[in-house]
């Protein structure tokens, strides 16, 4: 599709997840609709999910839980402390 | 178990005729640190009236953003052994029919890696291994998946889909409860383990009106048995309840909602077309009366209980949909996601997000003709306002 890959995707939501880290916590359809607000129909929906899949079997990104589920970056256990 | 440790307000717990949760955690403590330190917890908890959990956080699996809870004590210093005691929800299977060998597995895994200690079942559906540390996690999942077993959902995804035993054991089924939640479970795995939704999803199969599951009230689609023609009557058995001596009339002619029954001699009479299927005489006389022959499935949609909201009632979407292949109910319920992907807030369930919207433009978006039988509850009046009769008048 018009040359935005699915990994092109995965690198963008990887940088808002890094933008937003500590501030902000970004759920699956935060990330899928500035995406698709972005670029419009150049992108699908299912490619969002398949850059989102990218990034969580990969191991760049998690799934967190603060009252609705999150993608954050990995890091130490959030509740443990 | 040993004498240092004092439970006088749990041991209350033991008291009385019933089973208790406290007496079995009392023989697991000798054995597991984390379950005497449970105790422990558990017994401060009740003395200052107040909880000592803390939810949430990065504890998961690889790959999967449900199936694990984290928990942790706000008192790891006091209570070592739950300062992890995390949950784990196993997928379990349709209509919950383990074998014994699928059960000792199980058993097995969750001794070496766990509490040992289990819900059989959580309201979810789930089989729930109660308490383990974030580092036994990954080991339980590859033992876990090792033997065929998944992980359920959690969070905002579309947790574990669940029914009744269905037609496994259960004359009442008016469809295969166990064949769609299987079908279901696989064909939405993304969807399970992968949190994509604004909140939780749970569907629920039961296999007839009696609604075994609660789907009305505890899913947000719930998939109900229904039948379409008459109930199916045996005359000589409903001849043998009246010569039993048993108050047909009392008992099933008067609570018949509808006042549909009537006897005349030894025969029963029912006017279907009045008739609700509320299953009262069927339930009453299993052996003179069953379900139609004409069977599929009702589906309601939005029920839910109270957590950020109010508790709902499942409102009527489809009364009947035959149920020999999914793919119309497939369908259906990736339309509903889409809407609800468009339209839905964070943390607002689909029920809630239908009310915010209103029904009828609910229905429009995901492309349904409004049908007289759509009622908010049972014995309702239709919440579609039809123009057309209102201009003619
Ligand atoms: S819901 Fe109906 S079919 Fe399912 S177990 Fe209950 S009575 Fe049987
Ligand atoms: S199913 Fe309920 S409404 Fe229908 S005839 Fe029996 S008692 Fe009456």
């Amino acid at each position: 599709m018009a040359g935005i890959s699915i990994e092109q995707i995965a690198d963008e939501m990887y940088q808002m997840v890094a933008e937003s880290a500590g501030q902000k916590k970004l759920k699956s359809t935060d990330l899928t609709k500035a995406i698709t607000s972005k670029y419009g129909d150049q992108v699908s929906k299912q490619d969002c999910k398949d850059a989102i899949k990218l990034l969580i079997d990969s191991g760049r990104c998690v799934y967190g839980y603060f009252g609705g589920s999150s993608i954050e970056l990995p890091h130490k256990e959030g509740s443990a402390n | 178990m040993s004498d240092e440790l004092k439970t006088p307000l749990l041991d209350e717990l033991e008291k009385g005729p019933w089973p208790s949760f406290v007496s079995d955690l009392k023989q697991m403590a000798p054995k597991k640190r984390m379950v005497r330190d449970l105790l422990g917890q558990l017994e401060k908890s009740y003395r200052d009236k107040r909880g000592y959990w803390k939810h949430g956080g990065l504890v998961g699996v690889m790959g999967y953003g449900g199936g694990v809870i984290g928990r942790y004590s706000a008192l790891p210093e006091e209570f070592p052994g739950v300062s992890h005691f995390h949950t784990i929800r196993v997928n379990q299977p349709s209509g919950w029919f383990y074998t014994a060998k699928a059960l000792n597995e199980l058993m097995d895994i969750w001794d070496a890696h766990g509490s040992g200690l289990l819900n059989m079942h959580g309201s979810t559906g789930d089989l729930v291994f109660l308490g383990t540390v974030t580092d036994e996690l990954e080991p339980t999942f590859r033992e876990l998946t090792a033997k065929d077993w998944d992980l359920g959902g959690s969070g905002s995804d579309m947790r574990t889909p669940s029914c009744c035993v269905g037609p496994a054991r259960c004359q009442n089924a008016c469809y295969d409860t166990l064949a769609l939640t299987y079908d279901l479970t696989h064909k939405y795995q993304d969807e399970l383990h992968r949190p994509m939704f604004n909140y939780k999803f749970k569907i629920k199969m039961s296999g007839c009106p009696n609604d075994c599951t609660a789907a009305i009230a505890r899913s947000d689609l719930g998939i109900i048995g229904i039948w379409k023609d008459d109930i199916q009557v045996d005359q000589a058995a409903f001849a043998e309840y009246l010569d039993s001596g048993m108050n047909v009339q009392e008992y099933v002619v008067e609570k018949c909602p509808t006042k549909c029954i009537s006897i005349e001699g030894k025969e029963i009479k029912i006017d279907n077309s009045d008739c609700v299927k509320c299953m009262h005489c069927i339930n009453m006389l299993p052996k003179a009366l069953r379900v139609g022959k004409e069977r599929g499935a009702a589906i309601v949609l939005g029920g839910k209980a109270p957590i950020v909201e109010g508790a709902l009632f499942g409102s009527m979407m489809i009364p009947f949909m035959k149920m020999d292949d999914f793919e119309e109910l497939h369908d259906l319920i990736e339309r509903i996601w889409e809407f609800w992907d468009e339209h839905g807030k964070n943390r607002e369930r689909i029920g809630e997000c239908v009310e915010r919207v209103g029904l009828a433009a609910f229905i429009e978006g995901i492309g349904l003709e409004p049908i007289p039988q759509m009622v908010t509850q049972p014995r309702d009046n239709p919440y579609i306002f039809y123009e057309e009769y209102y201009e003619e008048e």
